[in-house]
């Protein structure tokens, strides 16, 4: 297989919603929704407050900080572009903000990642543009 | 005026060997050949139905973006009312609920729901393929197998709390295997133990491959008339629909409220049993949505069967097996019998069959109140049927 035949990862495709998050993401700032009349955060970034319904929202940094709330490990990569990275930790981390967020816990031992676990984001550069957040273990 | 009662009055599925259409059929086919089957079990023709429901994955992009209008026009029908509703596999529940909303309301005569789906020949399985746009370019990119990775989660988040087991899960697998060797349709009929399932591959921890369903090709159909219809045509008894229920959450894995909780089916559920005014125990046989094995421990609790947490203990000692005592997924399930994609038509074909006492072996004895409940997405929807023989 050449270079050009590569298998790539699947980018998002960043769109007027999202573009804020991904430039911030590109910079390694983790960058959430917080809602003005109720004061909670939510991910991901959406134009009406999910929990009070009210569209007064501003962005703020996150801590960076949160919790594995669940995990798998995938034994198979879903697809091709990931097929080499298997076993990897796919997870869903709970922020200490309260939002939930998918992600991966990178690890050299999937076999010790445990729900509990404080993380801590990373920033992994796929291109240029985008940056995905990412978590290790703190 | 005499009230407009709904009832099923035809149910039909496509033959299947080793999981595909023998000589193969495009998605279209199979669901000409299901709803014809349908609709003469009820001595019906295409030419009575005015209502079209149907939903699925083929023709995207292409002929499949409109998914009814599509199989209308290959059916040569022109519906008055139609429902394209896609929840996922849930969505023939919803189905069901809608046509008889529409029939008891008088917009509709005769409701035909039809699915089909030709996965397996067509190698055509793409769930995996969520494009990173929109909600999903939050997710897809961390490389999540879907849809098996977010039941995953559920199960570890489960077993966090509650203590839940692997072996409570492979309970599930094995006694729907049970049920699956007595159905001549059923695509895998082999013996299975416990440790089979503990030792077969690990997908996606802690899911393994014999806790995941089967990808197979198949079809079925559906037809809904009055109760005063179906005493005209002098056919099969009638199957009442006494209680029913639908609701979503999430697809998002990380929107989804409780990983340890079917939030959708709680919902779907007490709908269901506060219009048919019965209690859990008054189900005779029960067909739970078995995408995975855990779909079905949370499903268990969720629709109010056990409590909280208890789902693995219920299962334990083949208590959904034949000769069990919570008759379950009496067909072999998505697990064992067929997965064509979308499932839930099939638990609703299932139940008919049931309540009618046409299943020989695996017959339930005197199966008189039957519930179907369909899970869609990632434990994203709920819809929930409540049947009966009166």
């Amino acid at each position: 297989m050449t270079a050009q035949e590569k298998i790539e990862k699947p980018l998002p495709v960043v769109d007027p919603g999202s573009a804020f998050y991904w430039k911030s993401a590109r910079e390694h700032r983790l960058m959430l929704p917080r809602c003005l009349d109720c004061g909670k955060q939510h991910f991901y970034p959406r134009d009406l407050c999910p929990h009070c319904y009210s569209d007064k929202l501003e962005w703020m940094q996150a801590s960076g900080n949160g919790v594995i709330y669940s995990y798998t490990i995938a034994r198979r990569g879903a697809g091709p572009g990931f097929a080499a990275d298997a076993p990897y930790v796919v997870a869903v981390i709970e922020l200490d903000e309260g939002p939930r967020m998918l992600s991966n816990v990178r690890t050299q031992d999937v076999e010790a990642v445990r729900i509990g676990m404080k993380v801590k984001t990373t920033f992994d550069d796929r291109t240029d543009d985008i940056a995905l957040p990412m978590f290790v273990l703190s | 005026m005499i009230k407009r009662e709904a009832v099923i009055v035809g149910v039909a599925d496509v033959a299947l060997e080793n999981g595909v259409v023998p000589g193969g059929a495009s998605p279209l086919q199979i669901q000409a050949r299901a709803a014809k089957a349908a609709l003469d079990e009820a001595g019906l023709s295409l030419r009575d139905v005015d209502g079209l429901l149907t939903t699925g994955m083929w023709g995207i992009p292409g002929p499949g973006q409109l998914t009814s209008v599509t199989v209308g026009e290959y059916l040569g029908i022109r519906p008055r009312f139609v429902d394209g509703t896609n929840i996922g596999g849930s969505a023939f529940e919803a189905h069901v609920a809608h046509a008889a909303m529409a029939i008891e309301r008088g917009y509709c005569e005769v409701a035909l729901i039809t699915y089909g789906s030709a996965q397996r020949s067509e190698r055509s399985r793409t769930l995996a393929g969520r494009a990173p746009v929109l909600t999903m370019q939050y997710e897809t990119p961390y490389g999540m197998p879907t849809p098996v990775g977010g039941y995953a989660m559920a199960a570890m988040r489960h077993r966090h709390e509650f203590g839940s087991t692997s072996e409570q899960l492979a309970e599930i697998a094995v006694a729907t295997r049970k049920w699956a060797q007595m159905n001549s349709a059923a695509m895998m009929r082999g013996a299975l133990s416990i440790d089979d399932v503990l030792k077969s591959q690990m997908v996606s921890d802690p899911l393994h491959l014999l806790d995941c369903c089967l990808v197979t090709d198949g079809g079925g159909a559906i037809v809904m008339t009055t109760a005063e219809h179906a005493r005209a045509l002098k056919k099969k008894a009638p199957v009442y629909v006494r209680g029913f229920g639908e609701a979503h959450t999430h697809w998002a894995i990380a929107a989804m409220p409780d990983l340890a909780w079917h939030t959708a089916a709680e919902m779907s559920g007490k709908s269901a049993f506060e219009m048919a005014g019965i209690s859990r125990d008054a189900i005779d046989v029960t067909e739970i949505y078995d995408s995975f094995t855990i779909t079905v421990l949370l499903t268990l609790e969720a629709l109010g069967f056990c409590k909280r947490g208890e789902g693995g203990k219920f299962v334990e000692n083949q208590r959904t097996a034949p000769g069990g005592a919570f008759p379950m997924n009496t067909n072999g399930g998505g697990l064992s019998y067929a997965h064509p994609g979308m499932y839930g038509i099939f638990l609703l074909i299932e139940a008919v069959r049931q309540l009618r006492g046409e299943c020989g072996e695996r017959q339930v004895k005197n199966a008189q109140t039957a519930l179907a409940h369909g899970t869609g997405g990632t434990l994203s929807s709920g819809a929930t049927c409540i049947l009966a023989r009166s």
